[in-house]
């Protein structure tokens, strides 16, 4: 139990550490005349180095399953193999915020490292707010949500992770989407810090893109990973279902794109200073305000550990201290903002950039409203109520449409300049062409609602415009093409994949069969068998198509003992053109089995055009940092 | 007359205004026809009119009460005071057992029969969702 006892112990050591950098800063911050001694760097260093401990620690118990401790008696079982012993550390409430801490502080750390050219005051304001913030986490940690509490006697054996988070991609997902939540607590940082020292500028702006654009490759993957969790572990076959946990991640996403796009104008004009700062500190606040949600157990989902008010509470506190402080030095600097009176001119980069700037923020309060809303009127009212899909999809599909065409048209105009676009008329021309194979296309399908022909035809504008700039031989901003290109997929894939799907439930017993089109499932036998820690069934269905081919479908349902749930492992063939997905579901006692068979067009698409856009997000990074 | 600058300014202003009066209009006007509301048996037993829109059913699956064929899952949802019949053709959660908690959405036919759209998934075997809770325990 020595690690017990290290871990703890580290944590506090970095808690007094960042007392003493806040307070040294401050000093330091009087007599900005004197150098620098460097040995902050050490500071922050170790206050990295003694979270790091602690975290090793955790790690260390883990994987001895020391159940003397209270998180790994919680979440972790002798019989669990390897790798999700190291992943139950996170896998849980308390863990999952030392890992926070630990992404928080080594970011810190590498802020510092790589900020060497920026003035000192503004670094030394930055490091002064996220040590505001280190400070508010570390003391939620150590009195709210101590990993390193201990029960006595020590259990022989643990309780076991949730089957459910036992999973290869949901392992990685928490520190993929922490390394963008918690990297935009340096944007906020740096706009606060940039704001009080006057110099919210085109250096900063350039400074700060490459945090921005980290920040955002990170979240988007983060998304990603946790879109496929979903679609193959919980058995529903879609990648997004408008729950409130996915909404407050897609809420920080897409102010901080807003943040991204306006960074630009910001590097590029030296305008919309005072928006980009507002969009860093909405893009910070929403990641904390997601946390709150998520670990008040307001919202359930498989992301709410254990509900305690206590928690909520304070998060709710320290949230409200964040944005009250932020909006205090707002309106007091404000007016040290160099506002440079430039006028736009309707066609160029800047005035779209600024206009999709709009459809974003109604997205996102689209969104914010409907997952806020029911939590607010049961409070207000004690009903109770959801707010389903069709909620999201009416509000934001045909807005979605300008939307599109003003990605299109924007890249290829230029900055300042109110020039006329040249080739109006082919544009035009290409918009009807695409307006008229939308029409086609939607016509053969049989599915000829208006909104879907525009949707359909914006997204084939953006697809053919960005396509034909990355062909361009002048060409140079291929990372903003890629990304581009990448939308506009994620957009087509998912309208062919919501209008083409197509799926049969039925309650089958084996040896039953049901039509399915034009072909047959059959079910064939059950298996039983067993893997590391679980019993699994395995159902056995052979699907035969109007050609006579076969196909063998083998959906497994798991039983774990540790703790003792089911969970049902689909089966998905994956090609090119299309998913096919089969599940099954037992009903207790009964010889029936629940059977689900679904085939998804373009699924892999979905996945690859995200993969596309994040590809667009590093080139920019990678070519920002030279 | 105004100078230049102003008037962009004022048209800036008046387009902002516009913008922000539409989002809340939108929102309001399909929140109030999206909205589901999530009901116990009691609750639906004292309804006072059945209503076409889309609500929820939170309760309990009732011991023995799962009947199943081909086609679709029969079963009772009771808050242990009153029950209502439910039919449902599609997918379960893997939790879906007797004596577990179940919210089922979907319309009422009349208030003692459920025709179920969706039953929604659960992640652990001790969670039951707040609403439930709070239902069962009052």
């Amino acid at each position: 139990m020595i690690f017990n006892f290290i871990g703890s112990y580290s944590v506090i050591i970095s808690l007094f550490l960042s007392v003493f950098i806040f307070l040294k800063i401050l000093f330091k911050l009087k007599n900005l005349n004197h150098f620098l001694s460097f040995n902050l760097k050490n500071l922050i260093f170790f206050q990295f180095f003694f979270v790091l401990v602690s975290f090793i620690s955790l790690l260390i118990l883990f994987l001895n399953s020391e159940f003397g401790n209270i998180t790994v008696y919680n979440n972790s079982h002798t019989t669990k193999p390897i790798f999700y012993k190291i992943s139950g550390l996170w896998g849980n409430h308390e863990g999952s915020l030392l890992l926070w801490l630990l992404i928080l502080t080594f970011i810190n750390f590498s802020y510092f490292l790589t900020s060497k050219n920026r003035s000192i005051k503004e670094r030394l304001f930055t490091s002064i707010f996220q040590q505001i913030i280190i400070l508010g986490f570390l003391i939620f940690l150590i009195f709210t949500s101590n990993p390193f509490s201990e029960i006595f006697p020590t259990p022989k054996e643990g309780l076991g992770l949730n089957p459910i988070l036992q999973d290869p991609i949901l392992a990685i997902h928490p520190p993929v989407l922490y390394l963008g939540y918690v990297s935009t607590s340096i944007i906020f940082s740096s706009s606060m810090s940039s704001l009080i020292s006057g110099n919210v500028n085109s250096s900063w702006a350039s400074h700060i893109k490459s945090w921005i654009l980290g920040s955002w490759i990170f979240l988007t993957g983060g998304i990603l990973l946790g879109s496929i969790w979903a679609y193959y572990e919980l058995g529903w076959g879609g990648f997004w279902f408008w729950d409130p946990v996915e909404n407050i991640s897609l809420m920080p996403w897409i102010s901080l794109t807003a943040l991204l796009h306006c960074i630009l104008v910001l590097e590029k004009r030296s305008t919309l200073g005072s928006w980009s700062i507002i969009l860093s500190i909405s893009t910070f606040t929403l990641s904390v305000c997601g946390t709150f949600l998520v670990r008040s157990g307001i919202l359930n989902s498989v992301h709410t550990f254990a509900n305690d008010p206590e928690r909520g509470l304070y998060i709710l506190l320290f949230l409200f201290f964040i944005i009250f402080m932020s909006l205090i030095i707002y309106f007091f600097y404000e007016e040290k903002l160099q506002v440079t009176k430039k006028t736009f001119g309707l066609f160029t980069k800047e005035s779209h950039i600024l206009i999709n700037n709009w459809f974003l923020m109604y997205f996102l309060s689209v969104i914010l409203i409907g997952t806020i809303y029911p939590i607010f009127l049961e409070v207000i009212s004690n009903q109770i109520i959801s707010v389903g899909p069709p909620f999201f999809n009416k509000l934001i599909i045909p807005f979605l449409i300008p939307f599109l065409i003003f990605m299109s048209l924007g890249p290829n105009l230029g900055w300042i300049n109110n020039k006329v676009i040249k080739k109006k008329f082919h544009l035009l021309l290409f918009f009807i062409i695409n307006l008229i194979l939308s029409y086609v296309i939607l016509k053969l399908i049989g599915k000829t609602k208006l909104t879907l022909i525009l949707l359909l035809t914006a997204s084939f504008y953006l697809f053919f415009i960005s396509f034909k700039d990355l062909l361009k031989k002048s060409y140079k901003n291929y990372a903003q093409g890629i990304s581009h290109f990448g939308f506009s997929l994620l957009i087509l894939s998912i309208i062919f994949n919501s209008i083409l799907s197509k799926e049969i439930t039925s309650n089958l017993k084996v040896g039953d069969e049901i039509k399915f089109q034009n072909s047959k499932i059959f079910f064939k036998k059950i298996e039983i068998s067993s893997g590391p820690n679980f019993e699994k069934v395995i159902g056995q269905f052979v699907i035969k198509d109007s050609r006579n081919n076969k196909t063998v479908f083998l959906p497994e349902i798991r039983i774990y003992n540790q703790p003792e749930v089911i969970t049902s492992e689909a089966h998905i063939k994956t090609s090119i053109l299309k998913d096919r997905f089969l599940v099954i579901n037992p009903i207790k006692n009964k010889d029936y089995f629940n059977v689900r068979y679904q085939e998804k067009p373009l699924m892999l698409w979905i996945w690859i055009s995200v993969i596309l856009i994040m590809i667009g997000g590093s080139i920019n990074f990678l070519k920002n940092e030279k | 007359m105004y100078g230049k600058k102003v008037k962009l300014r004022i048209l800036f202003l008046i387009v902002l205004v516009l913008t922000i009066a539409l989002t809340v209009f939108f929102v309001l006007n399909s929140l109030k026809e999206n909205v589901v509301y999530f009901l116990s048996p009691s609750e639906v037993k004292i309804l006072s009119e059945i209503k076409k829109d889309k609500i929820r059913v939170g309760g309990m699956v009732k011991k023995n009460s799962i009947n199943i064929n081909n086609d679709q899952i029969i079963f009772v949802i009771t808050d242990f005071k009153n029950d209502i019949n439910v039919s449902y053709a599609g997918l379960v959660p893997n939790l879906f057992q007797e004596n577990k908690g179940v919210v089922a959405e979907g319309f009422l036919q009349d208030r003692n029969y459920f025709k179920a759209v969706k039953i929604l998934a659960k992640h652990d075997e001790n969670y039951m969702p707040p609403e439930l809770n709070k239902k069962i325990e009052e």
